[in-house]
């Protein structure tokens, strides 16, 4: 091909407008995924609500005139010194043992559970994120290192630590949050630390390396954009699971000390009065159970919305639905012609 | 020959692993005190001044860190853990009353999760999306969410106050050891058997289910299908091999899991096992059985973690080489 | 554009590069090997991939080097050890008479504003989650050279320059098409005002007719800015388009190099013969007279070169003395100085190579 006929073809294809295709980003598609996922959005309106409730609290406790800490031996014990059923004397969901108001206790209880949960999670991501960052761009010796430690972290038996230090040291709420944080970072790290092994092979980032930019630059500002989907599905994922973790603490008394009303705490105490006082039991297992099904439930949903390959039984709308019929009406066509 | 390396390789580990635990256990309760609170929890509560000094000088407590060190192995080695002085026993006296009731649930509630979550996971995977697929989903997503005390407490409001109102009293609290006969043992045992078993099985199960699938789907399954094998020689010959590491290495990683499950099941059930002896310890701040259970603790898991590395290798030869 | 390269004088290369101003960049006997470990327990080195096995070259200021081979022959790699991506495992490159082979990433920094690189693949060569406005701006950021307005100002002349439309500054990669993407990677090259851009491939992966926007572009760039290319590919007709001088690569080794013309007319090595002779001719009846080179056999592994000549297995003129002795690279009789050949039997004018038969060597 000679240089003219290259020039030709080069000016014709020049003069043809110039415009880029008009698309959407990632996050874009991911949020309208998660927005028509309606399992995704009825969880996110239940965890509003927890903490709406949660927050509430004080106001609870006024509108009710019963203090967290407040017993009322009076009106809310009866004649046997037991709790009393919900509705009765004011108290809406009944009392505890020594006469406390179990709504207002179970939501100041709200409080410290979506306290304890969020706060460990966000110390276990930043810490898991960052150590795994390391471990899988540096590789080498620190990795080798960071990865014996994660491994070690992981198959450990915190409950064994927790009773340690609670042994050891009084049981408190600092001990709570180290401990939880201490066993989710491990499950964060492993993960990005293989994305981070992965990634680190891709052209953009010999590109940037070329460029010039030091290692830290490189794993914020490159590597990390590209790792924000999986760590925000398993942020949500441990989110539920520092709330049961913190719960099984301070029922075994080895949590955040007494009087503080965690869930455990009042589950603890109740466990002599299933027979006399089912509410004691039941409705602080109600509101602990919406509480992680419904965090469950969005870490699932975002999960999917990110990658909707992953087949999906409850997958909402009519838009699935008809995908759905349509693909399994073709199966079967594609069989009955493959079978006659 | 690569086995036995491997093998040796991980016992090695696994002795260097409780060196660290022991080690650790050590500073944390020894020194991470004033000597005199060391003194005071090691003798318990109700410790006479005759008691303290006894206590110091048992434990060696005003001597050099690396004497006290050095006591502390040599006493492990031996099998000595101390005395509970709140209980006037050796703590290995203790540990092996309280054995029984913890093994039984430790024992049944594996196997019982193992069972159910894996075949609720294989007929999850070779029916998949049919109704008992999303019904099992539920459950899972259910079971998941659901802390094993919680589980536990409304059991005994469902189950067993049911059960007993309407006089049958075959399921019961407490523990009836096996040895005053088997249905009465089970009769105790199966609450917190299913208690510890429904959120681990929900784990196995979407585990099970998940890799089943994938595993299903590989080329090497379409060749045997092809090969006219039987849906059913197929599962089982060719694709639960593979399937299974995952649930296997997941094992591993539960070990840890599973110990706290077991202290909550025996709190909730009052089984007087070791876990729910090891809560009464740290109220009533009596350290020798903290330490006790810290040491066993450890050496459970490296044992089921070692147990669980073996079977992983048998499953997957690429592990051995490695 | 090409027309007024060609009009440069192409005998002008001195032979004693090393203290010629007009040189940018000095390779000299580059060499790098990958270690190939075995199993077992403690992975002991066995062998080595040899990947560049002793290569020297020089790229002139303004100029344009083009590097041919196959996939596999190590063009690549060099590329990658010129800029400082990979530590080499032998040799020197000299920037500007200045040793910069293997240099700390601190002491390498000054110099990674003069030397900048375009990649072959559009896709994997932008970060996918990062708007284009930054990805051409991070040059300006990791050489603190530019901040804030005056940043954006700077890259929207450059998109503007290499034919994007700097509105799309927020715009992320997957909203551009293949040639776009790589005008955003010739953005980014260019925003420092390097010496040097080494351009792998860079037109490999695009469509032909794109593939011309592209190269007009570079032409236009070097220009206008002075720049030296060296520029890798394995299609003979794009490099001969582009370059002054062109290097052919053979499994680690240079077969041949020397000014373009005396490649394209005057090819001594039979493997660059080869390569030309594969080449589309547009002419179809100058295609119909010239005779296809056919190469037998697959590219030998770069872990266990063959002896001698490397080339010689598939050389339609190999005899004895090609499997004994490795031929030096050195200018054959008849050619300018400047033109090396590292043959032992190169090939003679009007000779025709497809009628050889092909011998057998051990």
């Amino acid at each position: 091909m000679s240089v003219t006929e290259l020039e030709f073809q080069a000016k014709a294809v020049e003069s043809a407008p110039e415009h880029a295709i008009e698309g959407r980003s990632q996050w874009n598609l991911t949020w309208r995924r998660l927005r028509a996922d309606r399992v995704a959005v009825a969880s996110v309106v239940v965890i509003l609500l927890v903490i709406a409730f949660a927050l509430s609290a004080p106001l609870i406790a006024s509108l009710t005139h019963h203090g967290v800490d407040q017993a009322f031996p009076n009106t809310g014990l009866d004649v046997n010194g037991s709790p009393v059923a919900p509705g009765v004397h004011g108290f809406i969901l009944g009392t505890d043992d020594i006469g406390r108001d179990l709504l207002v206790r179970i939501a100041y209880g709200a409080q410290i559970s979506l306290f304890v949960g969020m706060l460990t999670t966000a110390i276990a991501t930043i810490a898991g994120v960052s150590l795994g960052l390391i471990a899988g761009y540096f590789g080498g010796l620190v990795d080798a290192i960071l990865a014996r430690v994660i491994d070690a972290a992981l198959a450990f038996p915190f409950i064994v630590l927790a009773l340690a230090l609670a042994a050891v040291f009084h049981p408190s709420l600092s001990i709570v949050i180290g401990v939880i944080a201490f066993f989710s970072w491990a499950g964060i790290s492993r993960i990005v630390r293989g994305q981070t092994l992965s990634l680190k092979e891709k052209e953009y980032i010999e590109a940037a390396r070329s460029l010039g930019a030091g290692p830290w630059r490189i794993m914020f500002i490159d590597i990390l954009p590209n790792l924000l989907g999986p760590v925000l599905v398993l942020a949500t994922l441990y989110i539920p699971t520092a709330v049961v973790f913190e719960a099984t603490l301070s029922f075994l008394g080895i949590g955040i000390p007494e009087p503080a009303p965690s869930w455990g705490n009042i589950l603890s105490e109740a466990q002599t009065y299933y027979q006399i006082a089912w509410w004691y039991i039941v409705f602080p297992s109600a509101v602990l159970l919406i509480t992680t099904l419904a965090f469950n439930l969005l870490g699932d949903g975002i999960r999917d919305a990110m990658d909707p390959r992953t087949e999906r039984i409850f997958a909402g709308g009519k838009a699935a639905q008809r995908r759905r019929k349509r693909s399994s009406s073709k199966a079967a066509a594609a069989a009955v012609s493959a079978g006659s | 020959m690569n086995m036995v390396r491997f093998l040796i390789r991980r016992i090695l580990t696994g002795i260097l692993v409780l060196w660290v635990v022991a080690t650790g256990t050590f500073f944390l309760f020894f020194k991470a005190v004033p000597e005199a609170v060391v003194a005071q929890r090691l003798a318990g509560r109700a410790a006479t001044p005759q008691i303290l000094a006894e206590v110091t000088r048992y434990y060696g407590l005003n001597k050099p860190i690396v004497v006290q060190y050095w006591h502390f192995l040599d006493g492990l080695l031996h099998g000595n853990l101390g005395r509970s002085y709140y209980l006037q026993e050796q703590v290995t006296t203790i540990i092996k009353q309280d054995l029984p009731p913890t093994i039984s649930v430790v024992v049944g509630g594996v196997l019982l999760w193992l069972i159910a979550g894996l075949a609720v996971g294989i007929l999850s995977a070779t029916r998949a999306r049919s109704l008992f697929d999303r019904f099992a989903t539920v459950g899972v997503l259910a079971g998941l969410s659901a802390p094993t005390f919680v589980v536990g407490e409304l059991l005994i409001i469902t189950v067993f106050v049911q059960l007993n109102d309407h006089g049958i009293s075959w399921v019961q609290t407490g523990y009836s050891p096996l040895t005053a006969g088997p249905v009465a043992w089970a009769g105790s045992m199966i609450l917190p058997w299913v208690t510890l078993a429904v959120v681990q099985a929900a784990v196995y199960t979407r585990l099970s289910r998940g890799s089943l699938l994938d595993t299903l789907g590989e080329d090497y399954i379409r060749t045997a299908r092809s090969k006219g094998l039987s849906e059913r020689r197929v599962l089982y010959r060719h694709a639960l091999r593979s399937a299974l590491t995952p649930v296997v290495s997941q094992l591993g990683i539960d070990v840890g899991a599973l110990l706290g499950g077991v202290i909550v099941v025996e709190q909730v059930f009052g089984l007087q096992g070791l876990g729910q002896h090891v809560v009464t310890a740290i109220t009533e701040g009596d350290q020798p059985v903290v330490i006790g259970f810290v040491i066993l603790a450890s050496i459970f898991v490296v044992v089921a973690n070692l147990l669980v590395d073996m079977s992983y290798a048998v499953l997957d030869p690429r592990v051995r080489i490695s | 554009m090409t027309g007024t390269r060609r009009e440069q004088p192409v005998d002008a290369f001195p032979t004693d590069a090393s203290l010629d101003e007009e040189v940018l960049v000095r390779v000299d006997g580059l060499v790098k090997y990958f270690p190939v470990r075995g199993g077992g327990l403690i992975r002991r080195h066995v062998a080595n991939v040899q990947a560049v096995d002793g290569v020297s070259l020089t790229i002139r200021r303004g100029q344009t080097l083009g590097l041919v081979g196959e996939t596999g022959c190590g063009k690549s790699t060099l590329a990658r050890c010129i800029a400082g991506l990979i530590p080499a495992t032998a040799g020197k490159v000299y920037f500007e008479g200045k040793d910069i082979t293997n240099l700390s990433r601190r002491a390498m920094q000054p110099f990674r504003r003069e030397i900048q690189m375009i990649f072959q693949d559009p896709y994997g060569s932008l970060n996918p989650r990062r708007r284009v406005g930054a990805i051409i701006g991070d040059p300006y950021a990791v050489h603190k050279t530019a901040a804030g307005a005056e940043r954006k100002k700077a890259v929207q002349e450059l998109m503007e320059r290499v034919g994007l439309n700097p509105e799309h500054f927020n715009r992320f990669p997957a909203e551009f098409s293949g040639g776009q993407r790589q005008r955003i990677g010739v953005a980014r090259a260019l925003a420092l005002r390097p010496k040097l851009i080494i351009c792998d491939e860079p037109v490999s992966a695009l469509d032909v007719s794109i593939q011309a926007q592209v190269l007009n572009l570079l032409a236009d760039l070097q220009a206008d800015f002075g720049l030296s290319y060296l520029f890798i590919a394995h299609d003979l007709e794009v490099v001969r388009h582009v370059s002054n001088a062109v290097t052919v690569m053979y499994l680690g080794r240079i077969a041949e190099s020397g000014p373009g013309d005396q490649i394209y007319e005057h090819s001594r090595h039979p493997y660059t013969s080869a390569l030309l002779s594969a080449a589309p001719a547009a002419d179809p009846d100058s295609a119909a007279a010239r005779q296809r080179i056919i190469l037998t056999g697959d590219v030998p592994s770069p872990i266990h070169p063959p002896a001698g000549c490397r080339f010689h297995p598939r050389c339609p003129k190999a005899q004895e003395l090609c499997g004994q002795t490795e031929p030096v690279l050195e200018t054959k009789a008849g050619d300018p100085s400047t033109h090396l050949t590292a043959c032992h039997y190169p090939v003679e004018a009007g000779e025709i190579l497809a009628r050889a038969g092909r011998r057998e060597s051990r």
